[in-house]
């Protein structure tokens, strides 16, 4: 059966293949000194940054957690953003407690 | 044993025979696995890398609101949250963007106070004076500018103003750093003409994480004009933006999902005459509905694994080992300075079996179900028809 066989090597090389990039994958993220992250975390903390420097188009893209809450839309309510990466933001933030009523004729 | 063995010769053989049909769909195949696993690799690096980062920024950030707008914020207002019981310091933050209509960039400047000695992530220095600045690599790259060079900027009052750039942040730190600038803090205040007493924001500290919520309450009820986010608010923008269920992603994701769709439906309700055929000869030569079921399963397994394991391959190195070239200009949008992604894997084995589940059980049965309805027919007239 020598399709059998060849196929099952291809399928366990792949399968192997797969393992060890996980596995590499898996190693360097819990080797700090692959993801620097106690460096990043005290640069983030020296400069009191909020923000990942991605897109810098527009200043609530660039600072999307520090973003009034309308900038999206400036234009009005549900208007389409002028940036795409708006787009990729979606509204993430809880809604801010109203501070708005109204009162019915004749309500005390 | 010996017979299922057999069957998966057989069903090789008939692959094979029909190669050309075969290996394109394991290369469409291959490639919508490719992207559906390149977008969970990538949205679930950054997620990690934006959560584990940013657990270091200030517990509070406190802004002004006037109008509806953001505004500064008096310095003053800082004594006043320093005094709440629970909550250490308090830095004025000073910073604003600078558009270069040159080059069509948007810069972040920042202005530093004291100069902090070994750093990480930097080569170089802090801006030591009002003449020298620290750039983020994505600006020294777009103007080709290093350490002991100068870069020139417009102020307020439209003057330009020469800075010796001092110190570079590397590569590594590009994701937070890529468009950033630090001036001295009273050399920002000049350029941006911001006055005295007054700053963007309020960085705030908070001892006990617990009570981050109540102090951002408490700040709001005795500053009502302010605008307390905290931490919390933060990591949850980032963890809603690199959802694989938000925005463009899911865009992506939906678009290879449905391109596997018509792929499984084109597998599901086309069975070819000649595989008509070939069903009908082998049940008129003595094989039963089970072994032409298990012949049937073979081949959907033996495609649909080699485009899942070839699939799964490809994302890793597109996301990891080239910085996802294909996903980054989807992500980019109008953006000059654009970071390169060195992420850090963050591999969640959960995601990638349901990947597994979600594009293998599919095709298999789209590829079992049709050849059952044409087991079960006479095979004098499957072979006739």
């Amino acid at each position: 059966m020598p399709r059998t066989r060849l196929f099952v090597l291809f399928i366990t090389a792949l399968t192997l293949l797969l393992a060890v990039l996980l596995a590499q994958g898996i190693r360097q993220a819990a080797n700090p000194s692959f993801s620097q992250r106690a460096e990043k975390k005290a640069l983030v903390a020296t400069l009191g940054l909020t923000d990942l420097s991605i897109w810098s188009e527009a200043r609530y893209t660039r600072h999307p957690s520090q973003a009034d809450l309308f900038t999206p839309f400036q234009d009005y309510p549900g208007a389409f953003d002028h940036f795409p990466a708006g787009s990729i933001i979606a509204p993430g933030q809880p809604k801010p407690q109203t501070t708005l009523s109204f009162k019915q004729r004749g309500e005390q | 044993m010996a017979r299922r063995l057999n069957i998966l010769e057989h069903a090789l053989s008939s692959l094979l025979r029909r190669k050309q049909k075969n290996l394109a769909i394991i290369v469409v195949y291959t490639l919508t696995v490719a992207t559906i696993a390149s977008v969970l690799f990538l949205t679930q690096s950054l997620r990690s890398e934006a959560v584990n980062v940013l657990a270091a920024a200030p517990d509070i950030v406190v802004q002004r609101l006037a109008a509806g707008r953001h505004d500064l914020i008096p310095i003053a207002d800082a004594e006043q949250i320093r005094r709440m019981p629970g909550v250490g310091k308090v830095e004025p933050r000073v910073w604003g963007y600078y558009y270069d209509s040159l080059k069509k960039v948007n810069f972040t400047l920042m202005g530093v106070k004291d100069s902090p000695t070994n750093l990480p992530l930097l080569q170089g220095t802090f801006p030591a004076n009002n003449e020298q600045c620290t750039l983020g690599k994505g600006i020294a790259e777009a103007y080709g500018v290093t350490i002991g060079d100068s870069l020139v900027l417009v102020d307020s009052s439209n003057s330009s103003k020469l800075y010796q750039v001092s110190g570079l942040f590397i590569a590594d730190s590009e994701l937070l750093t890529n468009d950033l600038i630090l001036l001295q803090e009273a050399e920002l205040r000049r350029f941006f003409k911001l006055p005295d007493g007054r700053a963007t924001d309020l960085a705030v500290e908070v001892y006990n994480q617990r009570e981050v919520a109540t102090l951002a309450k408490k700040i709001k009820l005795a500053l009502p004009d302010s605008r307390p986010i905290g931490k919390t608010e933060i990591l949850h923008t980032y963890d809603t933006v690199f959802n694989w269920r938000s925005g463009i992603m899911l865009t992506l994701f939906a678009s290879a999902l449905i391109a596997f769709c018509i792929l499984a439906w084109d597998k599901a309700t086309g069975i070819s005459a000649d595989e008509k055929r070939e069903i009908g000869i082998l049940k008129a030569i003595g094989w039963d509905t089970n072994d032409v079921l298990l012949l049937k399963f073979w081949e959907g397994l033996a495609i649909s694994l080699t485009a899942f394991l070839l699939g799964a391959i490809i994302a890793y190195l597109h996301v990891f080992f080239y910085g996802a070239g294909l996903l980054a200009p989807v992500l980019q949008g109008w953006s000059v300075l654009f970071p390169q992604f060195n992420l850090t894997p963050a591999i969640d084995l959960y995601q990638l079996f349901v990947l597994a589940l979600l594009t293998i059980v599919p095709y298999i049965a789209c590829t079992i179900v049709p050849a059952w309805k044409t087991a079960v027919t006479d095979p004098d007239s499957v072979m006739r028809s």
